[in-house]
């Protein structure tokens, strides 16, 4: 008897060691590939597998990235980019909760803007680009406009049938109690649908992005978009393919941001 | 004077291919205090009646008076006790509980105190703090139960509230809930179709047909089983007795 709770111990210990062992491996692979896309690429590009001119390589993207951190230029660009990002998405993002609230507080409203949801949905909307360039001017608002305008009706459509689908009982509950429709929003239908809420920021990070980057190919001022249409233009590769490093970066930083905010929304 | 009445209760419920009546041509009248059941076949319309007592469905006809006034103007006087417990999992035990005074608008200290004391009462005075998932099924129900009763409810409404919970449990909540009810002196409506479970808590129990849902036939229960807890009623000798009646009305309505 006195050895089990030793040997209890023990097997719990294993059991933790082996936990330890999964999560290094998983990330020695991470690593590993990391490292070997990296040495892959440089040496394709430096022994001429493929051409250095298209592809470039990760040595001479790093030199340019420092060349232009050290004289502030790239500063710039990252900074106009980043601000019209965090702002569309923000944007298209509570404007589409609020129209979900909207369409929820209005049965009959969402009813008979139904069709016209599938169809703006369903739009290409960076096709919609000259004219809200024409119309806001080539500027900020414009681009931040892009970023917006794509999530806005997803995010509208994704939230408004997670209100719809809130168990119904809990507005039962609610409603025994003599709950009125804003009261049965904010304790029930809104915290019900957290999870939801949060996934549409997860793809709308992503969709903002996308936005931002054609209305700064088609202004073509400032900002990432616009160092990778001017590469383009003067076939400098490299330029183009570091602005896309940076993108990555900071598109990677803001979805760990968003999976932050979800652990501290989504406690239980 | 009867304390909660209904006066010629029919409801149809609208659909696109037509309509179905629901209940029909319900009357009748409970006295302060009492326990009273309602058993029937799957589509009698439980469920649809005790929505309508609690005020959430507006009944096509009849009417629904507690102490002679129309329910509406007394809206939170009732309490509503569904099959599962519905406590919202991402508040805590304590915001789940003070949730009705909270909507009333009731915020004070003296709120949480009586959270507290009933918790504690039926024996959760120490998960306050927890959140609805840390806690069982029969727990829960009893977060459920205590949060009914934060409100003080003239009538409780109970639609099979404990169908979702494993025998055990479900025995021993009966007594929890049974007694209560008794202490508060609470009027309570349950709907059920466990005629054990009809027997051992209530003073009466109606039979309902189906389609539409009409009042078939009305039992006592004996005075000497509604003495006892629904634990000890269900080993008493009549208790048999009465299972026998009501299952064999039960199988001609069917």
């Amino acid at each position: 008897m006195s050895k089990t709770p030793l040997s209890d111990q023990k097997r719990f210990e294993q059991y933790e060691r082996r936990l330890k062992k999964e999560k290094q491996s998983i990330r020695v692979w991470q690593v590993f590939i990391c490292v070997f896309f990296f040495a892959v690429w440089e040496m394709s590009s430096r022994f001429q597998w493929v051409d250095p001119l298209l592809f470039s390589s990760p040595s001479k993207i790093t030199n340019l990235l420092v060349k232009k951190f050290t004289d502030g230029s790239l500063l710039l660009h990252m900074q106009v980019t980043l601000f019209e990002t965090v702002a569309g998405f923000l944007l298209g993002t509570f404007l589409g909760i609020l129209l979900a609230a909207i369409l929820w507080w209005f049965p009959k409203v969402s009813k008979i803007s139904d069709p016209y949801l599938v169809i703006l949905n369903a739009m290409p909307k960076v096709a919609l680009g000259p004219i809200i360039i024409v119309a806001l001017g080539p500027g900020y608002f414009s681009i931040i406009a892009m970023g917006a305008i794509i999530s806005v009706i997803i995010t509208t459509i994704v939230v408004y049938s997670a209100f719809e689908g809130v168990d119904e009982n809990y507005l039962k509950v609610m409603n025994s109690f003599g709950a009125n429709r804003y009261q049965c929003f904010k304790e029930a239908v809104l915290p019900a649908s957290f999870p939801t809420i949060i996934s549409t920021f997860k793809v709308n990070v992503g969709l903002s992005w996308v936005g931002v980057i054609v209305g700064e190919f088609l202004v073509s001022q400032k900002g990432l978009g616009y160092l990778i249409i001017y590469g383009f233009q003067v076939f400098d590769f490299t330029l183009v393919l570091s602005s896309l490093m940076m993108i990555a970066i900071f598109a990677a930083i803001m979805y760990q941001l968003v999976e932050r905010l979800e652990k501290r929304l989504i406690k239980q | 004077m009867a304390f909660l009445d209904l006066n010629n209760l029919s409801h149809q419920y609208f659909t696109k291919s037509g309509f179905t009546k629901a209940i029909e041509d319900i009357s009748l009248s409970v006295e302060e205090g009492s326990f009273v059941s309602f058993l029937g076949p799957s589509g009698c319309g439980k469920t649809t009646l005790l929505s309508i007592v609690a005020g959430l469905l507006q009944p096509t006809e009849g009417q629904v008076l507690i102490d002679q006034k129309p329910l509406k103007e007394q809206k939170a006087s009732i309490g509503y006790m569904l099959q599962q417990d519905y406590l919202f999992p991402w508040k805590t035990i304590e915001q789940n509980v003070v949730l009705g005074p909270y909507i009333q608008g009731d915020r004070s200290e003296a709120v949480k105190q009586k959270a507290a004391s009933i918790l504690s009462e039926i024996g959760l005075g120490n998960v306050l703090q927890s959140y609805p998932s840390q806690l069982s099924g029969g727990m829960r129900q009893r977060v459920a139960l205590a949060r009914t009763l934060m409100t003080d409810p003239k009538i409780l409404l109970l639609d099979e509230p404990f169908s979702a919970l494993d025998y055990q449990t479900k025995l021993k909540l009966e007594d929890l809930v049974s007694n209560t009810l008794k202490s508060y002196n609470k009027t309570s409506l349950l709907v059920t179709h466990d005629i054990g479970e009809a027997i051992a808590m209530s003073d009466s129990i109606y039979l309902l047909s189906a389609n539409p849902g009409r009042l078939s036939k009305k039992f006592g229960v004996p005075s000497h089983l509604k003495t006892l807890s629904p634990f000890d009623a269900r080993q008493h000798n009549d208790f048999n007795a009465l299972f026998q009646d009501i299952w064999k009305e039960l199988n001609k309505l069917e």
